[in-house]
């Protein structure tokens, strides 16, 4: 095949798009103006027919490149996948016909809508090359686990049975972790009535028998080099360097350290040998091995039992956690039920035996969390929505109860805490940077540096992976000191590629939703691997080939795309030019968006190929009274909620133009400037949810675009234009009113301050 | 107090719960309530219950014994049913209720002059006489249950619902002489007997 | 109808002569004649002691009562289902028969003192009201088919109460808004008031004697919403919702300021004046407010 590009345009008429459009005209716009070798039209592109009509072009060689103006690029993916063609979908049917009314005086402006959306088609064809897999790596069929309680056991077992070798690192003598010293764990299965066997001994047994499996015990990691697919760690027991182990991909189970119970002097904990936390209880349970459960103090058979839960938790106190820690409410009602099947066993009556769980609010989280509930009142577990006050030495406990709104006291035997978790999750290198920079520069100023900071700078935390990254030692960490998961799509996915957390290190949570954890977790770092392997994206651009590059002579060494890439991708080489690690890249394209010299550029993806489309668009004269809007939306949740809103028949604005982007932090300055000179009156970003809560899939790229959009007031001063002309919103998928309200919120801005003064 | 009161609560001390479980009415369902609160939103009585039955349930898993059975809001109940019907734990609170009721009178706990629980006594008692009830006697003894003098002017009062009654032959004055009557009086009285020693006995056990 | 319908009938003692509802008995006896209803009056029955006999009765004792009435049932009329006109004679009875079911405890309790008076019981009768047969074994076709004179005109608001409604109810209607006794209405020609607010609200039951002043803030709303909806009268099921709802009109009007004079008729009335039965027969004499409408149509 020669060189020369052959841009097929194939138009639909199916879908009332023949009616509604001029299709004639658009093929005559696709050949004039978008240049391409050939135009047609075809009654039913997606039908077998069409799509024959367009493969047969191609096996012709009469086309290399395809325009499909059809419907939104969501649908018919199918269809319309021919493959090793580039491909640009121009959107006539939810972009155009769908949002507008069929109305003769309608007419003219869907038309002009439905031609510029073919121009950008042109255009964007032209900078689109077929993506092929960088050569970076290979495939290392080796997951390494860090941490060795039934979170990394568990992932270990999987990706084990699943074919894997496995390394498990545990920094303990033993595997087991918190699990481990439980005596039984809430019910995983119907009918979720009693307590189980925590599972963790045939666990081991299993690993200790699988010879995909080794178990380093005693043992950290002191290094972590490299990218998915090729991994290399280094083991140290002690103060000797064990090994270095290849492996294609992480996963972080590094678990959780129970909350420091002294801290609670309100309920004596520290003074009162029978005031004691859940995890104490459990070894009270094991000793007893359902006999009577006797007291620490004196060893007396406990006969009054008191559970107080959210000990030192979801609390804004000074030192308690502010989180529920998720387990507690079912662990106290299977701790309440020990002492009840106990006695059972030991032919007391269960009722002769008190066992009160103070509870403010009832959380029993997990499909068989209210039957497990249900069981515990129908054992004689007494609930009392009450907030405890204190806990004295001999263990009187004073409460308020909130349902009868009084004080009362209750003589307990033993006082059990339910205290909450603390996430293993490593250093936090954002926040040590943070507090070195505010350090260095009072400092600098000859000022104090506030003791407290001094302390927390003083506070070692042990690094868990030690990443010889540029980005940090550790994964980096959203709120109260979980690592950062994509908690609402994509969880396990951490902000480094091929490195997955599982288990309480990424949020609270029980034994039971910690193994489904590791099993998702297991099932990713498989998918890493052999992504990796194939130079495909692992997430959640899965299966996309193409990965940044840039133009080295343009490029300032300013390191910004390193600061800015969400997922630590970009390392820099020994001169300071941005070194890539394509598995480690998500494809999200913030470095692209940050480039403030533009020298960064996807395959398929790039300034030009977005650029381009802006500039293609017929910009009317100012007197004709046509505005021309520029929408750039995120193609994960924006575009999805404009084609449904489009899908409902919701209308708005015919000046609108429409582009997709991958990411709304992909985007650049330039195309905003650029859209802003070549006269367009106003521009719209619509991308995902950003903050602790974000929904961006790429978690840094929505929060990005909002940063730098901030500072876009500046240029739109250069040019004398005022700032209300570009508008930045978070948009959920589920926005489908909403989308097409903000598009007319813009029109009626521009109608009010007036046309742009650049339209030439 | 009684004698059995007090060695009930004695022998529970502590735990009202128990007590309640082992001695009322459908007693072991009070453990299952999960304090939502429906049936206190739906009793039509809810102006005049000093508690509502989520409370009381609540009381008796705090052990509130005394507060609980010497309440009269177990007394408020019209057996409407609309908190069995709506509670979503499908406890059967009417019973219940009537159970705690029951068992309070039983130990002698309910509060002086409390009319429904005198009420019910007499209508029981009248019952209980012939096997049917007989409402004209049932009328009078309820208009007398406060003494003679507060009887007459509750009479007075009553005086033209009476006529009316009687006019449309509701109720009937020979009624007064006999009335209606089961045939087998003495095998009815032999099984209530039975039936109240054999409760009678039960309790006592547990007393002990 | 070639086939009559037999049932096991346990009037209740508010039915008897001279009693309060024994309007009811008396036009129950009229409709079921002209249904081809044969009811086998269960010999020696007692009472059930209703909703207000706990206290002095306790569970066993309340619990006997109702198993005496089913042994004499099931003695008498073995293969018929036990029917009840009166809202708590139903409900007692069915509530002892599920208990007995329930609980190896009662069921032994209820034997031994049931032996005392020689009887001894089965537990295998289905323990129904008036209302289930109506809607269940006769249907509203056949009512109406027996219509000779329909209550064209008049507005009647269709008062469910409680015990008929819960905890039991009629199979297939909600506790909520129960909408037989408005389709009876239509049945007979009356136009039921469907959206009545009161159509399940308690009326106070047997504290309307104990509690009368809180029984009469009861009362008050379901005569109230009745009116506002501009119905001619009410109609129940239940002998106690009937007698609260009619006998006290005069209290209330004195201590609210309020002119209530809305009959309250039960829904057998309705059917013996529709079914051409004279006054006498429908027991229009029985109402302390007489129901002038209907007088009219029964002559």
């Amino acid at each position: 095949m020669s060189d020369e590009v052959k841009i097929g345009a194939y138009i639909c008429k199916g879908c009332d798009l023949g009616n509604r459009l001029n299709t004639d005209q658009l093929e005559m716009i696709a050949t004039r103006e978008g240049r391409v070798a050939l135009a047609k039209s075809h009654d039913f592109l997606c039908g077998e027919d069409g799509v024959k009509m367009i493969q047969d072009d191609l096996a012709s060689g009469e086309a290399n490149k395809v325009v499909i103006a059809a419907c939104s690029r969501r649908a018919k993916t199918d269809a319309f996948s021919f493959e090793g063609v580039p491909t640009s979908r121009v959107n006539l049917r939810e972009g155009v016909i769908w949002v507008r009314p069929e109305t003769d005086e309608a007419q003219e402006t869907t038309q002009e809508m439905a031609e510029d959306y073919v121009r950008m088609g042109c255009a964007e064809i032209k900078f689109m090359a077929n993506p092929k897999p960088s050569e970076e790596q290979g495939t290392n069929r080796h997951v390494m686990v860090v941490g060795g309680g039934i979170t990394g056991m568990t992932a270990a077992l999987e990706a084990a049975r699943a074919g894997y070798q496995v390394s498990i690192v545990e920094k303990s003598d033993a595997l087991g972790g918190t699990a481990g010293q439980l005596y039984r764990r809430a019910p995983t299965r119907a009918p979720y009535a009693d307590p189980e066997d925590t599972g963790v001994e045939p666990l081991i047994q299993m690993l200790e028998d699988d010879a995909k499996v080794t178990i380093y015990l005693n043992s950290v990691i002191s290094s972590t080099d490299g990218a998915p697919g090729r991994f290399n760690i280094e083991i140290t027991q002690g103060s000797d360097q064990l090994e270095i182990i290849s492996c294609g991909s992480i996963i972080q189970a590094s678990g959780m350290t129970p909350y420091d119970a002294s801290q609670l002097t309100e309920f004596s904990y520290s003074d009162a040998p029978d005031v004691i936390t859940q995890l104490e209880l459990e070894a009270l349970a094991k000793a007893a091995d359902g006999g009577p459960i006797k007291r620490p103090s004196d060893g007396k058979e406990v006969k009054n039992v008191v559970f107080v839960q959210c000990a030192g938790q979801r609390s804004d106190k000074e030192g308690h956690l502010s989180y529920c820690s998720g387990h507690c409410c079912n662990t106290s009602i299977k701790q309440a039920m020990y002492f009840k099947d106990n006695a059972l066993s030991s032919g007391t009556d269960p009722l002769d035996i008190q066992t009160t769980i103070l509870f403010s609010d009832l959380r029993t989280p997990g499909a068989g969390g209210e039957d497990f509930y249900r069981s515990g009142q129908d054992k004689g577990v007494t609930f009392r929505k009450a907030t405890v006050s204190a806990v004295s030495k001999d263990g009187k406990v004073s409460l308020n109860d909130l349902i009868l709104d009084e004080e009362d006291t209750i003589d307990a035997d033993l006082v059990v805490l339910a205290t909450g978790m603390i996430p293993n999750s490593g250093r936090n290198n954002e926040r040590e940077d943070e507090l070195q920079t505010i350090k260095t520069q009072l400092e600098a100023e000859h000022k104090e540096v506030p003791q407290e900071m001094l302390d927390e700078i003083a506070i070692p935390v042990e690094s868990i992976l030690n990443l010889n990254y540029k980005q940090g030692s550790d994964l980096p960490q959203l709120v109260s000191g979980f690592n950062d998961s994509h908690f609402i799509c994509f969880p396990y996915e951490t902000r480094r590629t091929g490195i997955y957390a599982a288990g309480p290190t990424r949020r609270p949570m029980d034994t039971q939703q910690a193994q489904e954890d590791a099993t998702g977790a297991a099932m990713k770092a498989i998918q890493a691997i052999e992504n990796a392997g194939k130079g495909m994206a692992a997430h959640p651009r899965s299966g996309d080939l193409s990965y940044p590059t840039f133009r080295k002579e343009g490029c300032t060494q300013c390191k910004r795309c390193m600061m800015e890439c969400p997922f630590g991708a970009i390392h820099s080489d020994e001169k300071g030019y941005p070194q890539y690690n394509e598995a480690r890249c998500r494809r999200c394209g913030t470095c692209m968006g940050a480039c403030p010299v533009r020298v960064i550029s996807f395959e398929n993806y790039s300034i030009d190929s977005v650029g381009q489309q802006i500039k293609a668009c017929d910009i009317p004269d100012e007197f004709d009274e046509k505005p021309r809007l520029l929408v750039l939306a995120c193609e994960n949740d924006a575009y999805p909620a404009l084609d449904m809103a489009a899908q409902n028949r919701f209308e708005y604005s015919a000046f609108v133009r429409v582009i997709p982007v991958r990411c709304l932090g992909s985007v650049n300055t330039i195309w905003i400037t650029d859209a802003l000179n070549s006269g367009y009156d106003g521009v719209v970003l619509m991308g995902c949810k950003k903050g602790d809560d974000y929904q961006c899939h790429f978690v840094k790229g929505s929060e990005m675009a909002h940063v730098r959009m901030s500072k876009i007031a500046d240029t739109l001063q250069t040019l004398n234009l005022e700032e209300e002309r570009v508008a930045v919103h978070e948009v959920a998928i589920t926005d489908i009113q909403r989308v097409p309200e903000l598009i007319d919120d813009m029109a009626k801005v521009v109608e009010e301050i007036g046309m742009s003064p650049f339209k030439f | 107090m009684s004698d059995l009161n007090q060695a009930l609560a004695e022998k529970y001390q502590g735990n009202f719960l128990k007590e309640v479980i082992d001695n009322v009415e459908e007693g072991d369902m009070v453990r299952m309530c999960m304090q939502c609160g429906v049936c206190a939103g739906s009793c039509p009585m809810g102006p005049h219950w000093e508690h509502t039955p989520q409370k009381i349930f609540m009381m008796i898993r705090a052990n509130k014994r005394d507060e609980v059975l010497q309440s009269d809001s177990m007394w408020m109940c019209t057996s409407c049913y609309n908190c069995i019907a709506r509670c979503p734990r499908e406890l059967p609170i009417t019973h219940i209720m009537h159970g705690l009721a029951s068992y309070a009178k039983r130990l002698n706990l309910v509060p002086k002059e409390q009319p429904t629980a005198k009420f019910a006594q007499l209508f029981w008692d009248n019952l209980a006489k012939k096997g049917r009830v007989n409402e004209l006697k049932l009328g009078i003894s309820l208009y007398f249950m406060n003494g003679f003098g507060e009887g007459i002017k509750v009479a007075m009062g009553n005086q033209k619902l009476g006529m009316n009654m009687l006019k449309t032959k509701r109720m009937a004055i020979n009624e007064a002489w006999g009335g209606h009557s089961v045939k087998d009086k003495s095998g009815f009285h032999a099984m209530l007997k039975k039936a109240a020693e054999l409760e009678s006995a039960a309790i006592e056990a547990h007393s002990k | 109808m070639s086939d009559k319908k037999e049932y096991s009938f346990y009037p209740g003692c508010s039915s008897q002569s001279g009693a309060s509802s024994s309007n009811y008995l008396t036009s129950v006896t009229s409709m079921c004649e002209e249904l081809d209803i044969k009811l086998n009056t269960i010999d020696d029955w007692n009472c059930c002691a209703a909703s207000i006999g706990y206290a002095g009765g306790g569970e066993l004792p309340r619990i006997s009562l109702s198993a005496r009435n089913i042994a004499l049932s099931e003695q008498q009329h073995p293969q018929q289902d036990i029917v009840a006109t009166c809202a708590a004679c139903w409900l007692a009875t069915r509530e002892a028969s599920e208990r007995i079911a329930q609980s190896t405890k009662i069921k032994e309790g209820t034997g031994v003192a049931l032996k005392e008076a020689g009887l001894e019981m089965k537990n295998d009768k289905k323990i129904r009201h008036m209302v289930e047969v109506l809607v269940e074994d006769i249907g509203m076709d056949a009512i109406t088919a027996k219509v000779k004179k329909p209550l064209e005109g008049i507005k009647i608001a269709g008062y469910v109460g409680c015990q008929t409604n819960r905890p039991f109810g009629i199979h297939g209607e909600s506790f909520e808004n129960p909408q037989y006794l408005d389709n009876m209405v239509a049945a007979v020609g009356g136009e039921p008031v469907r959206d009545y607010e009161k159509k399940v609200s308690c009326c106070g039951g047997a504290l309307a004697f104990s509690e009368p002043d809180k029984s009469f803030n009861l009362i008050k709303p379901i005569l109230e919403s009745a009116m506002d909806h501009g119905a001619d009268m009410i109609v129940t099921p239940c002998p106690v919702c009937q007698m609260n709802t009619e006998v006290y009109q005069d209290k209330i009007n004195a201590k609210f300021g309020t002119s209530f004079n809305i009959p309250v008729v039960y829904y057998s009335t309705l059917m013996s004046v529709a079914f051409g039965r004279s006054a006498k027969d429908a027991a229009l004499d029985g109402q302390v407010i007489q129901a002038e409408k209907l007088n009219k149509i029964a002559k």
